[in-house]
């Protein structure tokens, strides 16, 4: 299942398959083909651009060199940025996994006797994605506007100032991350949870574990592969996210994430090489994150 | 870490008494458990036997706390556990599924259950456990890396080691090869006599239940048919059940017709079977009595008619089989179907053949009496509107269907 790519429990009780087979290269080259042509070579295209020098003839054009200056002149310019984008997208998935691992343990253990119920609310937590992405998140612009109720009833019992809103707050911005990929977060723990043999539970609590004992040596343990998934599935998104935190949507100038400097290098300002040099350091510094949190979670221990 | 909820600190002094008053489990659309009660000495070893389905299971949950009975009392060591939580209950269970951590090794398996209790030496006592299911050896494995009978052995000792006032084993031993089995009977037995710790065993394997326990309780459809010693089950069987569950029996079904004070004399389609009084359930009316096939005699030609034996025959033999020990022979007399009869291999000349004819007789102090009626619920719903020819026609009819089955 998908929703647990990032977890390896099933590999370790199967065969390894040891013959090497041409036929299995053979069927392995139209995924090799897209790799090399959708990923591998976008990527030495921005490695490329993001070493690039400006043209010292023609203003706003660059030329093919090894300027590696770009990336120190990026993380200087933009530290800010991007440790405000670690530290919301950190934010969004402690606040999503408080809000997805109670809601999935309740579709996937205590609604369990109830298949329709269950099935139910399992449509219930997907059916936002049948709505736009950027529609979802305008409308809570609209609910957080300054016109908006959620300010109105906030002014009128003196929490918010006259003329301030929430929107283009550090909540707002960190609200409308979570909100977003809770469902990210919550499918892959719900499909480890719904698998949980319950009469584990049973033989905790007869080997005198009380609930909260249980809940912590035998449920959290076993739906660590899907809280792992779901936690990588939502930082990683949510640190590169450009709609929560930019103007038009949630945010303000004061919640600019590294998204938004990477869009407006690109699309405004036309810097490619500093737009690259991030994209690539975004890039390497979630691959970094997630070997180290793969690593530590030491997949081993996962079963 | 530890809980103050849950028993603390040292193991069971002895084992403790455990008493089902009045329990009733039902699940939506069906009654598992009907008015159960049940007494369970401190110390004992006992079995409680009976087929697939009848609720076994559902009567260790009960006790254990992982189901709430619809009505009754469970008390343990003379305390009611009723309303007391699975974790805070001095009882252990060895589940049928194992239900073994799967995410544990095999040694924090087996020590769970003393660290949610605040024991020190835990890990050690675990091995110690290991060792007595002899699987020491594996401790840092995980459960999926055993095989199913190595995990039934872990489940065991991860309960076992916690040496509970009482311990639920729901069908411990049925994973296991003959050879292993035999020797963890031995094994559990010892553990239970040594520490003097409750056991209640539960399983559908008779033979088992008859060779370690101290008392045995047949079950079937969510009550207790019988209880008692496994000998005195066996020998005096109180209903068909039992007879036919706990080894194999011939039953006949008849009206009695005469009585004198220490026995009486049932007629069972035209054979005039004797049963004590003393051995009899019920003593008039339409009675069903039986005897077991090795307490019944063949002989090649009628015997003398002697008091104190009941005689069939004539008959044919219509199956032999040979197990080494002893010869089960089929034999079909009219009127009564097929009679079993196990025979001692104690000479080799007096084997008889398929399609000899033979008598059969056995001592009367052998027969007992059973307290169904006989024949239960397909005659007593059809009887009301037939005449009595009828009704000697439809006895005959389940007698033989009954003989058929067994
Ligand atoms: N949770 C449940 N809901 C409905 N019926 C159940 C439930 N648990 C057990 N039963 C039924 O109760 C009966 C007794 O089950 P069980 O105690 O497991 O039998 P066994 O003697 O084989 O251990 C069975 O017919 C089973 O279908
Ligand atoms: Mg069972």
């Amino acid at each position: 299942m998908a929703f647990t790519a990032f977890s390896s429990s099933t590999a370790a009780a199967e065969p390894v398959v040891r013959r090497k087979s041409r036929v299995a290269l053979f069927l392995l080259l139209p995924g090799i083909f897209y790799l090399i042509l959708f990923f591998v070579t976008p990527l030495i295209s921005l490695i490329i651009t993001s070493l690039q020098a400006p043209d010292p003839l023609i203003f706003g054009q660059f030329v093919n060199a090894f300027n590696w200056q770009n990336y120190a002149i990026v993380i200087e310019t933009y530290g800010e940025q991007a440790v405000r984008s670690a530290g919301y997208a950190a934010l969004a998935t402690f606040f999503a996994l408080l809000i997805g691992f109670p809601l999935a343990y309740f579709i996937g253990i205590t609604l369990r006797p109830y298949p329709l119920l269950q099935s139910l609310a399992l449509v219930l937590v997907i059916a936002p994605f049948f709505i736009s992405f950027l529609l979802r998140t305008l409308a809570w612009k609209q609910i957080f506007s300054t016109e908006g109720p959620v300010s109105g009833i906030l002014s009128s019992i003196g929490i918010l100032g006259p003329g301030e809103s929430i929107t283009g707050t550090t909540f707002s911005v960190v609200f409308g991350l979570t909100y977003n990929f809770i469902p990210f977060m919550t499918l892959p723990i719900y499909a480890t949870l719904v698998s949980l043999d319950l009469r584990l539970l049973e033989a905790g609590n007869d080997l005198y574990g009380s609930p909260a004992t249980t809940f912590r040596t035998v449920t959290l343990p076993l739906s660590a592969a899907g809280v792992m998934s779901g936690t990588l599935l939502t930082f990683i998104p949510a640190a590169g996210d450009y709609i929560n935190a930019s103007r038009e949507f949630l945010g303000s100038a004061d919640t600019t994430m590294i998204g938004n400097v990477i869009e407006t290098n690109f699309l405004v300002l036309q810097n490619f090489p500093a737009a690259a040099a991030l994209s690539l350091l975004l890039m390497g510094f979630i691959l970094v994150l997630v070997a180290v949190y793969v690593k530590r979670s030491g997949t081993e221990e996962l079963l | 870490m530890t809980n103050n909820d849950v028993p603390q600190g040292g193991f069971a002094e002895a084992g403790a008494d455990l008493e089902l008053v009045g329990i009733t489990k039902r699940f939506p659309g069906f009654t598992a458990i009907e008015e159960l009660d049940l007494t369970i000495p401190a110390g004992s070893f006992f079995a409680l036997l009976g087929p697939s389905g009848c609720g076994k299971t559902t009567t260790l949950r009960l006790i254990a706390g992982l189901e709430e009975p619809t009505a009754g009392r469970i008390l343990i060591g003379g305390k009611d556990v009723t309303a007391t939580k699975a974790y805070q209950r001095p009882v252990n269970t060895v589940f049928q599924s194992y239900a073994l951590f799967p995410h544990m090794t095999i040694l924090e398996n087996v020590a769970f259950g003393l660290k949610r209790r605040g024991i020190k030496n835990a890990d050690p006592l675990a091995h110690e456990a290991l060792r007595l299911v002899e699987l020491d050896h594996v401790a840092g494995r995980k459960p999926t890396q055993l095989s199913g009978g190595q995990q039934q052995r872990v489940a065991l000792a991860r309960a076992v080691v916690n040496r509970p006032a009482l311990l639920l084993l729901d069908e411990p031993l049925g994973a296991l090869d003959l050879k292993l089995r035999r020797q963890m009977q031995v094994e559990l037995k010892d553990i239970q006599s040594e520490v003097g710790l409750t056991f209640l065993h539960v399983t559908h394997d008779q033979e088992e239940a008859m060779t370690m326990a101290d008392t045995v309780a047949v079950m079937n459809k969510g009550r207790i048919e019988q209880m008692g010693a496994p000998q005195e089950l066996y020998e005096l069987p109180h209903t068909a059940f039992v007879a036919k569950f706990l080894g194999q029996s011939n039953l006949f079904s008849g009206d009695v017709v005469s009585s004198s004070s220490t026995s009486m004399v049932v007629d069972a389609a035209g054979t005039k079977i004797e049963v004590p009084l003393a051995r009899a359930q019920r003593h008039s009316g339409h009675v069903t009595v039986g005897v077991r096939p090795e307490k019944v005699s063949l002989h090649d030609s009628e015997p003398k008619a002697a008091s104190g034996r009941n005689v069939i025959g004539p008959g044919r033999v219509t199956d032999v089989s040979f197990s080494g020990v002893s010869t089960q022979y089929e034999v079909t007399v009219p009127q009564h179907g097929a009679i079993t009869v196990f025979v001692q291999n104690t000479s080799i000349s007096s084997l008889h053949r398929d399609g000899d004819s033979v008598w059969l007789s056995w001592s009367v102090d052998h027969a007992f009496g059973l307290a169904d009626e006989a024949e239960g619920e397909p005659v007593s719903r059809f009887h009301a509107d037939l005449d009595t020819s009828m009704i000697a026609v439809q006895s005959r009819k389940d007698l033989e269907a009954e003989l058929e089955e067994a």
